[in-house]
């Protein structure tokens, strides 16, 4: 019996989510080592990869903060209107991505009294990067913050009002003690947060308009290339990102791994 | 009571303007505002004009799609991710760490990725489909296809809900059921099964969520044929290149209504999961 359902387990797992993943690679070397670096030789692919690494960059620090500041206030008070805190928190993830970025374009786009006001003064944010980092940001802010809240919860203030109550300042109580005891937890958020910022699709597509060469990151570049037959190059590109999420599940095991190490302490 | 004490407890805590003032600061730009936008522009369509976007053919074509198949791909993760969580939490194996890291994988991958990996896997020519279309099983832009996409990326919400749970399950009550000549099949129905059911339906309606929102993995492999194989999120899109925003804005309205009821609909389940778990 257990034989059985470990086999169905390493089946289903093998079948639904391995064989894609080997698939992405087969596809990307199918025509050899040749094709599959020439497709990163295309400008507009180069473009893509740059994009999208601005995009993360500016939106995950931001989640980051954000996140902290949203366990902080969570976790080490109480207060009413929590709950409608920690579930306006988690909106993003019941919202369909084509919906959030389908609210930017209403919010910001021509039509709006937000967005003529924009435009007039020639600040474009829709079909623009400042969209898609917005975009991005929407949809991948729950990421640390989702991570910290039950760790920071589970640990307890103990340790910090102890330290304010022997006169540290709030900043050293922070740096000291709060921030070392929550590494583990804010760096697997912030991988998440980034791999889902570099991979994130529908919201983007959407708001970019996936002008070509101009406001596409990588997946949107993946998506037409694919449209176009360009399979190779389609799964080339593709393949940057399934390294990236490869890196990001490895770290998450050492992670893992190292709090088992440390006497059980949950991660 | 000063009201600043109802509102929040008193606490030498430091920082608690600056913390909640950024938090909401921050959400409010990036969730209220665009939110308040969309239900905005909702309020200048005619009831009339609304109604007839949504219940237009192809539009309930769409919902049918998009229901039926995020519910039958929850299902089945339910079914399969529960013997999933089963097998990482009580047995040890080789490859045991590589199925639990790889359980993430849909949530490191991005949609677009496994969406063109599906479609190569199983068209007429890929590397399952060259096996599957000469029996007569179409995948590819078929709503199967679909429903094997949102399996996908639904399983790591139903493992990850449901593994914590059996792991914490205390061994005790079983061995008690054992010695007291409880059978296996018996123990698992009448003991365990019902503890973990709260954490069993909140990965299955996790899972359901997050399918009935699901674009980038699905668009590749859909086909995307009006009245047969679009899903709403397509609908969506097609409406905005269309530049109806009115009509997008009310299939968008309805799709995050359920959302929010689905979201709250989870929230309960979360608690009840927790307290029948003695942690509240």
């Amino acid at each position: 019996m257990k034989i059985l359902l470990i086999a169905i387990a390493m089946s289903f797992v093998a079948i639904f989510l391995l064989l894609p993943l080997f698939v992405v690679f087969a596809e990307a070397f199918k025509q050899g080592l040749h094709a599959y670096f020439a497709a990163f030789e295309d400008a507009d692919a180069l473009h893509a990869i740059k994009l999208t690494i601005i995009i993360a960059l500016i939106a995950v620090p931001l989640n980051m903060v954000f996140g902290i500041a949203a366990s902080w206030a969570i976790t080490r008070f109480n207060f009413m209107g929590k709950s409608l805190l920690l579930t306006l928190i988690d909106l993003p993830f019941s919202v369909s991505p084509v919906i959030a970025g389908l609210i930017y374009v209403l919010l910001y786009g021509k039509n709006s009294p937000v967005g003529g006001f924009l435009l007039a003064h020639n600040i474009q944010i829709i079909f623009a990067m400042p969209g898609m980092v917005m975009a991005t940001i929407f949809v991948t802010f729950p990421f640390v913050a989702r991570e910290l809240i039950p760790l920071m919860q589970d640990q307890g203030s103990d340790e910090e009002e102890a330290s304010i109550l022997l006169g540290a300042s709030p900043f050293y109580t922070f740096f000291k003690i709060t921030l070392p005891n929550i590494k583990w937890g804010l760096l697997y958020g912030v991988l998440l947060c980034n791999a889902r910022a570099m991979g994130e699709f529908g919201a983007v597509s959407v708001v970019s308009g996936r002008i070509r060469g101009l406001t596409t990151t990588v997946p949107l570049h993946v998506q037409i290339l694919h449209d176009e037959y360009n399979f190779v190059a389609a799964f080339a590109i593709a393949s940057i990102l399934s390294i990236l999420a490869l890196v990001t599940l490895a770290i998450k095991s050492m992670i893992e791994w190292r709090f088992k190490d440390r006497g059980g302490r949950k991660a | 009571m000063k009201f600043s004490n109802r509102f929040k407890k008193p606490s030498i805590m430091p920082g608690f303007g600056l913390s909640l003032g950024f938090t909401v600061f921050y959400l409010s730009l990036i969730v209220l505002l665009p939110l308040s936008g969309l239900f905005i522009k909702t309020a200048s369509l005619s009831f009339h004009q609304f109604w007839q976007v949504i219940t237009s053919a192809r539009v309930m074509a769409s919902y049918r799609l998009t229901f039926g198949t995020a519910l039958i791909a929850a299902f089945i993760n339910s079914i399969f991710g529960l013997i999933v969580s089963w097998v990482l939490a009580r047995y040890q194996f080789p490859g045991k760490k590589i199925i639990d890291a790889m359980v993430d994988l849909p949530f490191a991958l991005p949609t677009a990725v496994a969406g063109i990996a599906l479609t190569a896997i199983y068209t007429k020519n890929g590397w399952l489909g060259q096996y599957l279309e000469p029996m007569g099983i179409h995948v590819a832009f078929t709503s199967t296809g679909i429903v094997i996409a949102l399996i996908f990326v639904g399983l790591p919400f139903v493992v990850r809900t449901i593994e914590p749970v059996l792991q914490e399950f205390d061994a005790e009550i079983e061995e008690a059921a054992a010695s007291l000549g409880a059978s296996r099949w018996q123990v698992f129905t009448k003991i365990i099964f019902p503890h973990i059911f709260p954490a069993f339906l909140t990965g299955f309606s996790l899972a359901f969520a997050r399918g009935l929102g699901e674009y980038g993995s699905v668009i590749f492999i859909a086909g995307n044929m009006p009245m047969k194989s679009e899903i709403i999120p397509v609908q969506i899109v097609i409406k905005l290149e269309q530049y109806d925003y009115a009509g997008a804005t009310a299939i968008a309205l309805v799709m995050l209504i359920i959302s929010f009821i689905l979201l709250l609909i989870i929230n309960l389940l979360q608690k009840w999961s927790s307290v029948s778990q003695g942690k509240m």
